[in-house]
């Protein structure tokens, strides 16, 4: 791979696009430098390759993962591709080609650099998935359940099945502030759409009520006895609290006192 | 009384009871609302640092008894409220669609008797599961003296049941709940694991046969109000593990709830949280990392080490297990090892496969070498530049533990020197 050229990859930041930078990487005998979106200001110095995605040609680079490395390097890789670590899209590129010089061993092999960065970041990933599935908040408005989250990684597709098995009767929509994306969920279909903004309505009285009920209730059960703040911090980090009923305040009522 | 003003007296009533876990049972769809996960869920973390993972409430704290480490007895001046079934159902769906909770844990002090108290806890999970049609966690408590066929009905409803031991001795027991008596406690322990094990058995060859507790039992236990050692509590908690298949032992600090002349005084009791907390990493070493209490104490050492934790205490003492090599080492034994946990030694075993690891690899994998660095070693070599000294490994191993530990004083531990 040493007599590789070197280019800058431009491709739409999806999916498929991604999995198709790979298989052009193949086909012209070409490693990437770097990976960008069409939007973004960066100059590089390297000649720029243009991408577009092509159905086909990532669902092959896809089932190769499972054949020529191992069917748990599909999962890391979708899901790594998910995650917020920095240049992750190299990284990724960069574990496929040994993937597919190394083969099934490349998985099992947790000491290596490159498995273990990506692990961790996928690691992190399902992680604030998981504390999203408690945190995640819901406001009734006119029957529909509206939940607004703000993520690092991008957890959304993680984080939908358990929320349409949750409330597979029920109507919802989860928006993630950061990735600025929706999801839209009513009995029997869902759609994860981009989406610039989002504003909720008002809430009303029953929904007001539920969220008065909810707070007597959280401070009704820490014992003051045992307050401990750093303890709290540990298990619910502060970056949280923001979109969590029971640290908000409702207009009309007393501010709520809190460290 | 206001729905408002009931919850807080009843949430505040059902706050000293530790167990608050959403765990062991995975349940998808039933055509309903809710799921439950296998590993649960926390939903929030009051003041205090506990998770807040189900609604848990007392249905009443009227109570006829007069146990006298507890809020809700008798002769206690508290304000008292009892919920209406519906009431109950109706906050229970509320909170849950907005993903405030992931279910109940219902309580309740014993008004009547335990069969009417038993009775209208059936009747508001039976309306919340076939009415609601709710399929969230459950987590129930069996009242002892209740009759069985009535605890039965209650695990069928329910995903966990737990009976509360109470108090880490009969004699304890005798002196503070005087209504309460040890077998009347056992007893349906042993009732809740033989449905469990015959609910399975049915399970396992029809699949639509009802299910009795399905997420298994705990318990729960108040340390530092009476005189027992941590040898004592861990070797009771071991027994109940064993003989009852418990799925969680859980301890409760005592708190200066009370002014009985028989419990520690108020004045200037600290609740002996340090205690608490070494008690649970104790616990832990028990389920997960195939300890048996008598390994980590004996007549000698009655108590656990305020210093250091239980695991790098036996680890302390016993020297001559250890370097282990890593790679070569079985699994038992590289969870003996301080700074390697669960994860880190399946991780271990796998990476093992690939070539030998290096403590650089090790650190990769998440082990915590600060810790580790004293009891391995990679390919037959010590890590660079490390003397190992056992008076030098105490030290530091305390040193890595204080800033941690910076809210307790470990004097709490000496508490029961003049009373015991």
């Amino acid at each position: 791979m040493a007599d590789w050229t070197t280019v800058a990859y431009v491709y739409d930041g999806g999916f498929s696009g991604f999995l198709t930078c790979v298989y052009e990487s193949y086909v012209h005998r070409e490693a990437p430098a770097c990976f960008a979106a069409p939007e973004d200001p960066r100059v590089t110095l390297w000649p720029e390759r243009r991408v577009e995605a092509h159905e086909a040609h990532a669902r092959r680079v896809y089932r190769s993962l499972g054949e020529k490395i191992a069917p748990g390097a599909r999962a890391l890789v979708a899901r790594g591709f998910l995650t917020c670590l920095p240049e992750r899209e190299l990284w990724l590129w960069r574990f496929i080609q040994a993937g597919y010089r190394r083969g099934g061993a490349m998985l099992q092999d947790l000491a290596d650099p490159l498995v273990s960065t990506l692990n961790k970041a996928v690691y992190q990933l399902n992680h604030e998935a998981h504390m999203y599935t408690g945190f995640v908040r819901f406001s009734e408005q006119s029957g529909v359940l509206v939940a607004e989250i703000a993520p690092k990684n991008r957890v959304l597709p993680v984080l939908r099945p358990h929320f349409c098995t949750r409330f597979s009767r029920e109507t919802f929509v989860i928006y993630d502030r950061t990735y600025r994306e929706a999801l839209f969920y009513q009995p029997g279909r869902w759609a994860i759409v981009p989406l610039a903004e989002f504003r909720a309505a008002a809430p009303g009285e029953t929904e007001l009520d539920f969220r008065r009920l909810w707070r007597r209730f959280y401070d009704a059960i820490a014992i003051q006895d045992r307050v401990n703040p750093k303890l709290r911090m540990n298990n619910m980090p502060k970056r949280y609290w923001r979109l969590m009923t029971e640290f908000q305040t409702d207009p009309g009522e007393p501010p709520r006192a809190l460290p | 009384m206001e729905l408002m003003e009931k919850l807080e007296v009843l949430a505040d009533a059902a706050k000293y009871d530790a167990a608050c876990t959403s765990s062991g049972l995975h349940r998808g769809n039933r055509g309903g609302i809710g799921t439950t996960t296998m590993a649960g869920c926390c939903h929030s973390f009051s003041a205090d640092g506990r998770c807040v993972t189900l609604l848990k409430v007392l249905l009443t704290n009227r109570c006829v008894y007069d146990c006298q480490y507890c809020v809700n007895r008798r002769s206690n001046d508290v304000r008292r409220a009892a919920f209406t079934p519906r009431e109950l159902c109706e906050l229970t769906m509320g909170f849950y669609r907005r993903n405030y909770i992931e279910g109940l844990f219902l309580s309740s002090a014993v008004w009547g008797s335990p069969d009417d108290t038993t009775e209208r806890m059936i009747e508001t999970l039976r309306l919340l599961r076939e009415e609601y049609n709710f399929w969230g966690y459950i987590h129930a408590k069996a009242i002892p003296g209740a009759d069985p066929l009535l605890t039965r009905r209650l695990g069928l409803l329910a995903d966990r049941l737990s009976v509360n031991i109470e108090l880490p001795s009969e004699a304890s027991l005798r002196l503070l709940a005087p209504d309460k008596e040890k077998c009347a406690i056992l007893r349906p322990m042993a009732q809740i694991r033989d449905g469990i094990q015959v609910s399975r058995q049915e399970v396992a060859r029809y699949r639509h046969a009802p299910r009795f507790a399905p997420a298994g039992q705990s318990t729960q236990m108040i340390i530092g109000a009476t005189p027992e050692s941590d040898r004592h509590i861990l070797t009771l908690t071991q027994g109940l593990y064993d003989k009852y298949r418990l799925k969680r032992v859980f301890y409760s600090a005592y708190l200066p709830v009370s002014d009985s002349g028989l419990l520690p005084a108020r004045q200037g009791f600290q609740p002996p949280l340090l205690r608490e907390h070494r008690l649970y990493q104790a616990d832990w070493l028990l389920r997960f990392y195939h300890y048996r209490a008598e390994e980590l104490l004996d007549e000698a050492h009655p108590d656990l080490s305020p210093l250091v934790d239980p695991k790098c205490s036996w680890a302390l003492n016993h020297m001559e297990f250890f370097p282990v090599e890593v790679n070569t080492a079985e699994y038992e034994a590289l969870l003996r090892v301080p700074g390697v946990g669960v994860t880190s030694a399946r991780r271990i075993l796998t990476a093992r496969r690939c070539g030998s690891l290096t403590f650089e690899g090790l650190k990769r994998l998440g082990v915590v070498l600060k810790r580790a660095q004293y009891f391995l070693t990679c390919s037959g070599r010590r890590m660079e530049g490390l003397r190992v000294r056992e008076d030098g490994v105490l030290r530091h191993l305390v040193a890595l533990e204080r800033p941690m530990l910076a809210q307790e004083a470990p004097e709490q531990l000496t508490l029961f020197d003049n009373t015991g």
